[in-house]
């Protein structure tokens, strides 16, 4: 399996797209998260993303090998934005390319699902009404 | 030895490294001097501790040379 690991200011769909064509894939799923603009009905002007930076990519990587130990998934890429993000930005995509759609959508939700459970990245939310949440 | 703060954790403590006794030897007793230095960390729902950028139990040692980190509820995506 090969992989596209990285977390930056700015990420792309079109990287991650790019990334995992393949020949010998035939189904892509492709996850983008994007800020939105309230949280529990409050207004959200904008997220700040902070990582610890070293142990994030580590993390990222393990997620990588436990998809490439359970699934026969050709191509994965995960990337994760930081700093100040705005609504309808993107702050994070998953992509990943294998011969069939069934295993890409499995692993596709593993791993969204678990970089949200245990890759150390953090928000902080600004609210319309100026207050500031973690 | 220094300690890095992330997140939440920074936030409480005012800084993102700070300066850590060297009478804490391992992971428990690090987050009670946590808790005792900085009570506003009991309120987070979990507090994971990383040594060498690996989440770390509470028996685990801490020695003069790692990397210590605190790693309040991740929030990505």
């Amino acid at each position: 399996m090969e992989t596209l690991i990285a977390i930056r200011d700015t990420i792309t769909v079109q990287e991650a797209l790019d990334f995992i064509q393949s020949p010998e894939c035939g189904g892509e799923v492709i996850f983008t998260g994007t800020v939105r603009n309230d949280t529990r009905g409050r207004g959200v002007t904008k997220l700040f993303y902070e990582c610890y930076e070293t142990m994030a990519l580590s993390e990222m990587q393990k997620i990588a090998d436990r998809v490439q130990a359970q699934w026969n998934i050709k191509k994965l890429v995960m990337l994760h934005a930081i700093g100040d993000k705005y609504p309808g930005d993107i702050a994070v995509v998953i992509a990943v390319a294998s011969a069939h759609r069934g295993i890409a959508f499995d692993a596709c939700e593993f791993t969204i699902d678990t970089l949200k459970e245990t890759v150390p990245i953090w928000k902080k939310e600004f609210f319309m009404d100026g207050e500031i949440g973690q | 030895m220094g300690l890095l703060l992330f997140g939440v954790a920074k936030d409480i403590a005012g800084a993102a490294l700070v300066d850590l006794p060297e009478t804490v030897t391992n992971v428990a007793e690090l987050k009670r001097w946590l808790y005792d230095h900085y009570p506003a960390m009991q309120q987070l729902s979990s507090l994971m501790i990383a040594v060498n950028r690996e989440y770390a139990a509470d028996t685990q040692m801490i020695h003069a040379s790692d990397e210590v980190a605190v790693i309040p509820p991740v929030s990505g995506g």
